[in-house]
């Protein structure tokens, strides 16, 4: 072990060892793969959010997008751990943002450990209702009343009077109906259920609304997963879906009665349209499915739909960290992020939401107390 | 006279004869009954395991490109994406795992193994229990340990949940096997004058290798395949990364996020991710058998 | 097989480090054991702390309570103990003599050649993520319930039972199956290595008194390897028991207590791993983690069960071996 003569050349490679190591530890967090560095402002920041797994697809692909096009210094881990879990993680401040398919009442918000928390909605979603008979068409017409009633076990046969009475010129099979609900909570149930309770006040008083339900009748399938497995294996089968899901899958829907009385078929146009029927949505007023109004928008909308939810504190301690943070999500709201929204058959917000997540990103305040979005990112995205 | 007394000699000589005749087709018709059985028990123990590799080969060996062994992912939407990360991570965190579940697991079993007292049957029916757990209590209990006091997520406190997934197991194979150990080899050692440190080094654990390596592959295979423990803990990332104290991506975590996804792609993802778990633990299995025969071979 | 002799005047032999002592020893060991014992008392104590919320609202009614709502925060958890004492049962039906069939095989009737690779197939069944046999037992094995097993068995023993509307291949007999296989080669891989390694005095012994191989198998090694084949039931049960995902996937997920094979249910594990992460209302999270706790008390109640089943049929068995 002669250490004299040998200590310089050692001590070179032991520089260069510890030059690659830390290049190699260095790499995530200037985005592995993308090497751009054309676009980038500031010191590298690393983001973490957790929650729905609805958002997923659409964030892994904005932050991706923003971390490419806009700044490469923004780089974002995401735990898709459900709802409920996006809610915990951000009540006890473990991540700077939570995602929750069902807003955070005043229950949970009271649980929140650094103070107030700021909503903004992120992205919107429409709920397919699937049938597996073979012999029926697609986009047979169907009223919330007649659901609920199905859902609630009162019509058990496809050839029951009330369906042969929406849909006159179909001849319906003898067969059983199974249905098939979601097993797990989810803000598909969510939305499912408040729009069965606003039509049916059967379901209303012995259901209710909520993530999980005791359900009166149906078999549960395991996420979306299980629900369209199920109702693709089981002829007579009946189950609901987010609509990237069935449209992507190619299942046969119906088209829901909304309150004009018309047959909509669920698809982005007419999910945005019903959307755009309530644009001052709130944590606490949310729910969006089935609004009437005098506009054409009424007359082309999709009765059942729901938002899906970015929770953040509204005081935030570390300036660099949240005005990254906000810019990214002004760019996720507006048309830069939701066209990518789109490209994944997310309906992208429209105008008037995006106002309001524009209204609810400008409650973020930095530790000076002022608000961190900046008129430039407004300018730049806020289209 | 001679002929009167040797007559009943004769006839009971045939009597037994007879009966150990008969008894014998019976016992032989029930032995071929036996190796039948238990050849068809194998053989039905087969059909689920052809049906299952093969299935799953169908839908995960479209994913497999050198893009999906050598890339990080990218997002639905976007080709040329991998599971290079969730590979590293997969090792970096079962390997942690391991490396507190091995040496704690084959302590524990040698406690076990060398006493009968009311303590040891405690802990043995206490491993039994745990064994049952189902994985996501064990996640919530990393969670809670080591996520909210450290305020962040972390490959760490994965680690920790999967090695408490495979801790049971390894407990209780390891001290099955080294029970099997024939005690007068246990007794030579030590009547030659060796402590029992060394007789357990050097007689015991050797002599019951096969049995600990299935215990060890038992234990890999539930644990590299659990997603539960890791969604509170690890919880997966886009990117690669080397730090246990950061998040991280794993394999089974590729597998459960993708394959509850709509899209056909990401499914595929996870469907492939899936078939290379299995191919993992099939390798692991023929290469640590090929080297506790070579092993033992030596030895002898 | 060589043992750790010093001998000093042997040639070639190198000078091994001092064996450490009996003491030091006995105590490292008991120190590790400390160490899992303390793991475990942390891990039943954090559930136990979860869940009281539940169980101080509820009170007993938790345990025999039937329903499971959300919106109105009732909570009990009778339906799911008694899913997965259901599920439990059907696979370890199958899987115990099945696994101790194959393990016979493979430790004692099958050349060795084979022997290598159908025990290394057999571990593989191990290695196959639990999502994969939820979606396989989905996506294949359900339609083929409901297509061909399902009006088999019905044709066979006369009656369906209720089953959510009309004949749907998820249900109780499906998750029992996917969980048969699941635990199987954890019965199979244990209990082969303890039925081999049954010492060959004995069986060669029972041979020379003109034993065929059926009576050597099942009166002297199966007694023998009594206490491995008896780990091999307690490990591959606790999978039965805790098994989440599969089961989840494939058994209807419907919180009533169901009387026909082919009724739709759900099971300890499978609430908890549906409802976890969703669980904001109050109470739903603590009785989540109280049906936790409460899986815990049936493990330990099925493992006594089992000991004292086993117990008994070797006392009878090796009675009849000794005679």
């Amino acid at each position: 072990m002669r250490l004299g003569k040998r200590s310089g050349s050692v001590a070179a490679l032991k520089v260069a060892a510890v030059g690659a190591a830390s290049m190699v530890f260095a790499l995530p967090l200037t985005g592995a793969g993308a090497v751009s560095v054309n676009h980038s402002s500031g010191p590298p920041v690393a983001l973490t959010g957790a929650g729905s797994t609805f958002d997923q697809p659409f964030f892994t692909l904005g932050f991706y997008q923003y971390n490419k096009k806009i700044n490469s210094n923004v780089t974002v881990t995401y735990a898709s751990i459900g709802s409920g879990g996006g809610q915990q993680q951000i009540e006890s401040n473990t991540v700077n943002f939570g995602a929750t398919d069902v807003p955070m009442l005043t229950a949970d918000l009271a649980k929140a450990t650094a103070g107030t928390i700021v909503q903004v909605p992120v992205d919107l979603g429409g709920e397919a209702i699937s049938y597996n008979v073979s012999s029926l068409p697609q986009g047979l017409h169907l009223t919330g009343t007649v659901l609920a009633e199905i859902y609630l076990g009162q019509i058990t046969n496809w050839d029951d009077p009330a369906l042969r009475a929406l849909n006159p010129k179909v001849s319906f099979p003898n067969q059983a109906i199974t249905v098939v609900h979601r097993a797990d909570g989810s803000g598909t149930s969510y939305a499912f259920t408040n729009y069965l309770s606003d039509v049916n006040s059967t379901w209303s008083s012995k259901v209710g609304v909520g993530k999980t339900v005791a359900w009166p009748v149906g078999v549960g399938g395991q996420g979306n997963e299980g629900v369209a497995g199920l109702v693709a294996d089981t002829p007579g089968a009946i189950g609901y879906v987010e609509l990237d899901y069935a449209l992507v899958n190619h299942f046969k829907y119906f088209a829901m009665q909304n309150l004009r009385g018309k047959w909509i078929l669920p698809t982005l146009t007419s999910v945005a349209d019903d959307a755009a029927l309530h644009p001052h949505v709130s944590s606490t007023d949310f729910a969006i499915d089935d609004l009437g109004g005098p506009t054409k928008l009424a007359e082309a909308a999709y009765p059942i739909d729901t938002y899906s939810w970015l929770a953040i504190y509204e005081d935030q301690t570390n300036a660099t960290t949240a005005t990254a943070m906000v810019d990214l999500f002004e760019w996720m709201t507006h048309s830069g992020g939701q066209k990518y929204a789109k490209s994944l058959d997310y309906v992208p917000l429209p105008a008037a939401v995006q106002a309001t997540a524009q209204k609810a990103l400008q409650e973020i305040l930095g530790p000076n107390g002022k608000p961190l979005l900046t008129k430039a990112a407004i300018a730049k995205y806020g289209k | 006279m001679s002929v009167l007394t040797l007559d009943p000699i004769l006839t009971r000589r045939a009597e037994i004869q007879r009966t150990a005749e008969a008894s014998l087709g019976r016992r032989q018709r029930h032995s071929r009954l036996l190796v039948g059985l238990t050849g068809a028990c194998v053989l039905v123990s087969l059909v689920p395991l052809v049906a299952v590799i093969a299935y799953t080969i169908e839908r995960g060996a479209p994913a497999w490109s050198v893009d999906f062994f050598s890339h990080a992912p990218t997002p639905e939407g976007i080709p040329g994406g991998g599971i290079w990360n969730s590979i590293v991570g997969s090792f970096i965190i079962d390997g942690i795992a391991l490396g507190g579940a091995i040496p704690l697991g084959l302590l524990v079993a040698l406690f076990l193994a060398n006493s009968n007292s009311r303590v040891a049957s405690g802990i043995r029916f206490v491993t039994d229990v745990l064994s049952g757990v189902p994985s996501i209590t064990i996640g919530i209990f990393a969670y809670g340990i080591l996520v909210t006091t450290l305020h962040h997520f972390s490959a760490i406190a994965g680690s920790f949940g999967v090695g408490l997934i495979m801790l049971p197991i390894m407990i209780r194979a390891s001290e099955t096997s080294i029970r099997t150990v024939p005690t007068d080899l246990h007794e030579a050692a030590l009547s030659l004058g060796a402590k029992n440190a060394a007789v357990a080094r050097r007689v015991t654990l050797p002599t019951a290798l096969p049995g600990l390596v299935t215990g060890l592959l038992l234990a890999v295979a539930r644990g590299a395949g659990e997603s539960a423990p890791l969604l509170f803990t690890a919880i997966g990332s886009q990117y690669l990364t080397t730090s246990p104290f950061g998040p991280m991506a794993a394999m089974p975590l590729t597998v459960y996020l993708n394959g509850i996804q709509a899209y056909p792609d990401l499914q595929q993802i996870a469907w492939g991710t899936g078939l290379l778990l299995l191919c993992i633990v099939l390798v692991l299995s023929v290469s640590s058998r090929i080297a506790v025969a070579r092993l033992g071979r030596i030895r002898r | 097989m060589t043992v750790g002799i010093r001998n000093p005047g042997t040639a070639g032999q190198p000078r091994r480090r001092p064996a450490v002592p009996n003491g030091l020893y006995r105590a490292g060991l008991s120190v590790a054991a400390l160490v899992f014992v303390a793991l475990l008392v942390a891990f039943v104590v954090d559930l136990v702390v979860q869940a009281r919320p539940a169980f101080a609202h509820f009170g007993f009614s938790f345990i025999t309570g039937t329903q499971w709502n959300p919106v109105t925060a009732h909570y009990g958890a009778l339906p799911f103990i008694v899913g997965t004492l259901e599920t439990t049962v059907i696979a370890m039906v199958l899987a115990i003599p099945i696994g101790l069939g194959a393990a016979l095989s493979l430790s004692h009737l099958l050349p060795s050649r084979t022997r290598a690779v159908i025990g290394t197939a057999v571990e593989m069944l191990a290695a196959i993520p639990s999502v994969v046999y939820g979606l396989w037992g989905l996506l294949v094995l359900a339609p083929w319930a409901r297509t061909v097993i399902e009006p088999a068995v019905a044709f066979v023993f006369g009656h369906r039972g209720p089953g959510g509307g009309s004949e749907i291949g998820v249900g109780l007999l499906l998750a029992g199956l996917i969980l048969f296989v699941m635990v199987l080669p954890t019965m199979v891989a244990i209990s082969r290595d303890v039925l081999a390694a049954v010492p060959t005095e004995q069986i060669e012994g029972a041979l020379a008194l003109g034993a065929t191989k059926g009576q050597v198998l099942s009166r002297v090694v199966i007694p023998h390897a009594r206490a491995g084949i008896l780990g091999a039931i307690t490990l591959a049960t606790g999978r039965a028991l805790g098994e989440t995902m599969a089961v989840t996937m494939v058994i209807g997920n419907t919180p009533a207590i169901t009387h026909s094979l082919f009724g739709t249910t759900a099971t300890m594990a499978s609430i908890i791993a549906n409802q976890f992460t969703e669980a904001t209302e109050p109470f739903h999270l603590a009785s989540l983690i109280a049906i936790a706790v409460l899986l815990l008390v049936v493990a330990a109640l099925v493992n006594v069960a089992a000991r004292m089943l086993v117990r008994s049929v070797g006392r009878s068995v090796s009675a009849i071996a000794v005679a």
